[in-house]
């Protein structure tokens, strides 16, 4: 672990050039370029979906590229799995860190590559003398012994980083690792990235955080929708700029046009409070209005909406419906009261993937198609066919197990289900994430269709292009709290981008 | 969006097809199967009498796997059943010492069954604990329950009008217990396939999450499983304890197993989400005439049970080794 010479800033030590990557309908990263060099920081900044994951997974053995070269020290590489990837030097420290609660922290840090003595057997005692090397080389006052199960997050994310130094990592990739941290934690992270820099190690950093991003990082890089969009040294370029290329695109998805007829108050939400996922939400919803809720990935808009719906439990605050307070305390008493939610985990929350497309639509309206709790089936296809065909949905048969439908299909199977209860507030999580350029349109026409016909939607989207083009007002949600309310005259993607951000307006 | 121009049909196979292709023809076939060889190998076999009396080697199982099999279908399973049977069998039989009539000794076995459930239920959907771990405490601490109260000793004495529910017959060779477990059997397959509720219980069973989030009610159906199952283990303790006229803390040891057992071989899923009433009535019998025709041939009980094991795999074994071989 001898701390490199600091190299000259011209020889990267790792490159992309032109890497692609395509998922069945996507194309995720499109001939994009990426450089590090050695003893600097670049931050890596995009929207949700830009591929910056995308990017991760490649450079750590996860994905293969279809496309392009991967550089090391000028050299193309092949990283085919993630021992290739480390034994390249390039390691991950992710939002979520992937070690093991049952091990110690000297176990954690050298699993898969420990010091053998004899018999090759652990060398427990050299292993433990190693770590607690690393540890104090990393100002990290944690002994090597510990069960990792007894340290707190932050704690966690230094022996994630000891670990990526245990294998003499030149490169160490960290994908928003200050989400999870308290402030105090965060500055430790800071002065711990400077000690990475000084070794002369090469740093990409993904962050959402402007703040952050102007304080640690020496150069960006900026994707947008799976591609290149520029990059350059930090101190020529300034917020709004980045911003700008950010969002700054050409919205190309067609939004179908409407003309809003906005209704009297159907839904009031007053004073929503949670212990640790949000604060003070306070909104109205209207009849016939698209509501969008715009914010960064934990900023409490889905667990705002799942305790709207009973799933969890708000602290404080109240609801009323349609003027008539109104207590929810489960899924079930929200649907009998009218909101339904289509969430954005579909295979585990949304659909019963096993179950035919027709009982799946059903399930909520039972009480509908049965007489005296006894199914009626001719009911229950008729019901299924009426609303799965105003969606256009594309299967063999209403017998067809809905895990057999593409994503988008099981998307309008999940809406079907819910159009069925005939609700007044349907409360739609990410609706287009992970589905065909087809079926998004279809939805989003639908989506129209039912405001159209006096139903209120709540839209929660990190698509910037989807927030615009399909709300009448956007509420920007940012660490649990509303932080703006925009009318559909005042949506720019800059705004949402800077207040989602909190990026001071006087900029 | 025009809804004409792209129409879906509701079915692909008739539902007659897919009965055709089910796991339950294939049972019929095994239990058809057995018949015939049961039939060939002993002369006492084909005798009405003979096959009433063999009857009774299911029945009070078959009770309970009718409630089990919902139960496991919602990805749950209750392993104190035969625990219950013991504690309401003891119940019932410290009621007859102090002269309590037929009547009240089975209100007193069935609220026993009701609210060794209701326990089972509480701990499991209240308390968000797993299941198999749960009856598994409760299966030792019924039966422990009932060691206590009896020790080596054991209750008998039961009013004669009580041996009816265990020994009487309804009509020439049909006893009680096996019309019983016939409207059971009834009960459940309606219960299961037939109305909101046997949906909710499919849902739930291949999905608990998605269920709740479709707005059903998980921990209530649940519990009330819970409760169906206490109450059929009951209703299965009375018709024991009735047939053997005497009560041992011992009474229904290792029934669970045998009760899961008919249940899986029945075709129901054990991780949940699959399974039919039918396909466990058939199991049923397959076990029933498997005992019996052993025993003609004077099969010891341990081989028996070997027996019913090695079916048991060879049945949920067969189809995945034809699926390995065609493919």
């Amino acid at each position: 672990m001898q701390p490199q010479p600091k190299a000259a800033a011209q020889s990267a030590i790792l490159s992309l050039d032109a890497v692609t990557k395509e998922f069945p309908g996507v194309r995720a990263l499109s001939e994009v370029s990426l450089t590090l060099y050695p003893g600097q920081v670049t931050a890596l900044i995009g929207e949700n979906g830009a591929g910056k994951s995308t990017v991760v997974k490649i450079l750590t053995g996860i994905y293969q590229p279809d496309g392009g070269r991967i550089l090391v020290e000028g050299k193309p590489v092949t990283l085919a799995n993630a021992q290739a990837a480390a034994a390249h030097g390039i390691t991950a420290i992710h939002q979520e860190t992937v070690l093991f609660d049952e091990l110690s922290v000297a176990e954690n840090i050298f699993l898969g590559h420990a010091p053998r003595g004899r018999f090759g057997l652990i060398d427990t005692k050299a292993m433990v003398a190693q770590a607690r090397d690393i540890l104090t080389e990393i100002e990290a006052p944690i002994d090597p012994t510990t069960r990792l199960r007894d340290l707190s997050i932050a704690s966690k994310h230094l022996v994630a980083i000891a670990r990526a130094l245990s294998i003499d990592a030149r490169v160490v990739i960290m994908d928003e690792p200050t989400a999870a941290l308290s402030h105090k934690e965060i500055n430790e992270l800071y002065d711990l990235v400077e000690k990475l820099k000084a070794q002369g190690k090469a740093i990409l950093f993904i962050s959402h955080k402007f703040d952050e991003i102007f304080r640690i990082a020496d150069r960006y890089a900026v994707f947008r929708d799976g591609q290149f969009v520029g990059d350059g040294a930090i101190q020529d370029v300034t917020q709004g700029e980045l911003v700008q290329m950010m969002v700054g695109r050409a919205v190309d998805q067609i939004f179908p046009k409407r003309s809003p007829r906005v209704g009297d108050e159907v839904l009031k939400v007053v004073g929503y409070d949670h212990p640790t996922e949000f604060a003070d939400i306070n909104f109205t919803l209207r009849r016939g209005e698209i509501l969008g809720f715009y914010g960064l990935i934990g900023a409490g808009r889905s667990e705002v909406m799942q305790a709207l719906y009973g799933i969890t439990k708000p602290g404080k605050g109240a609801v009323r419906i349609d003027g008539q307070v109104r207590v929810i305390r489960s899924p079930a008493d929200a649907v009998a009261h009218g909101i339904v939610y289509v969430p954005e985990d579909r295979g585990r929350q949304g659909a019963i993937t096993a179950l035919p497309i027709y009982q799946n639509v059903t399930l909520p309206s039972l009480h509908r198609t049965s007489r005296n709790g006894f199914l009626r089936l001719a009911h229950e296809f008729a019901l299924a066919r009426d609303y799965t065909a105003r969606l256009d949905l594309r299967a063999a048969s209403l017998e067809t197990a809905v895990g057999n439908l593409s994503g988008g299909n099981q998307q309008k199977v999940v809406i079907a289900k819910w159009l069925a209860t005939q609700p007044k507030v349907i409360i739609l999580d990410e609706p287009t994430k992970g589905i065909d350029i087809g079926s998004k349109a279809a939805v989003h026409e639908f989506m129209a269709e039912l405001a159209a016909q006096g139903l209120a939607v709540i839209m929660v989207s990190s698509e910037i292009p989807e927030v615009l083009g399909m709300s009448d007002r956007v509420i920007v949600m940012r660490q649990g709290r509303i932080v703006a309310e925009l009318g559909k005259d005042e949506m720019t993607p800059e705004t949402l981008v800077r207040r989602a951000a909190g990026i001071g307006e006087t900029e | 969006m025009s809804p004409t121009d792209r129409f879906i049909p509701d079915r692909l196979q008739s539902p007659l097809t897919r009965r055709v292709k089910s796991w339950e023809t294939l049972l019929l076939a095994v239990a058809v199967a057995i018949f015939t060889f049961n039939a060939f190998a002993s002369p006492y076999f084909l005798n009405a009498w003979n096959l009433s009396d063999a009857t009774f080697n299911f029945t009070e199982k078959a009770m309970i796997a009718f409630a089990m099999a919902l139960l496991i279908i919602a990805g749950e399973i209750d392993l104190s059943v035969a625990s219950i049977v013991a504690l309401a069998s003891t119940a019932m039989g410290a009621a007859a010492q102090i002269g309590a009539s037929p009547a009240v000794l089975v209100v007193i076995g069935l609220t026993v069954g009701l609210i060794c459930g209701a326990f089972n239920g509480l701990l499991v959907t209240v308390m968000g604990l797993p299941s198999i771990v749960v009856t598994i405490g409760t299966m030792s601490l019924f039966r422990g329950i009932s060691y206590i109260v009896l020790g080596d000793t054991a209750y008998g004495g039961y009013p004669a009008g009580f041996k009816f529910f265990g020994q009487g017959y309804v009509w020439w060779v049909i006893s009680f217990e096996l019309v019983a477990f016939a409207v059971l059997a009834l009960a459940f397959g309606v219960l299961l396939h037939l109305t909101n509720f046997g949906r909710a219980v499919y849902a739930i069973g291949n999905n608990p999450v998605a269920s709740l989030f479709s707005g059903l009610r998980v921990g209530r159906v649940k519990f009330i499983l819970f409760l169906l199952t206490g109450l059929m283990a009951g209703v299965a303790s009375v018709c024991l304890t009735s047939r053997l006229g005497s009560t041992r803390p011992s009474i229904g040891f290792g029934m669970e197993l045998e009760v899961v057992t008919m249940v899986v071989l029945g075709g129901v899923n054990i991780l949940g989400g699959s399974g039919t009433i039918p396909g466990v009535v058939i199991a049923a019998f397959i076990m029933g005439l498997v005992t019996f025709g052993l025993g003609l041939l004077n099969v010891p009980g341990i081989v028996m049970s070997i027996v019913i094991g090695a079916l048991l795999i060879g049945v949920i074994a067969l189809p995945r080794l034809w699926a390995m071989w065609r493919g």
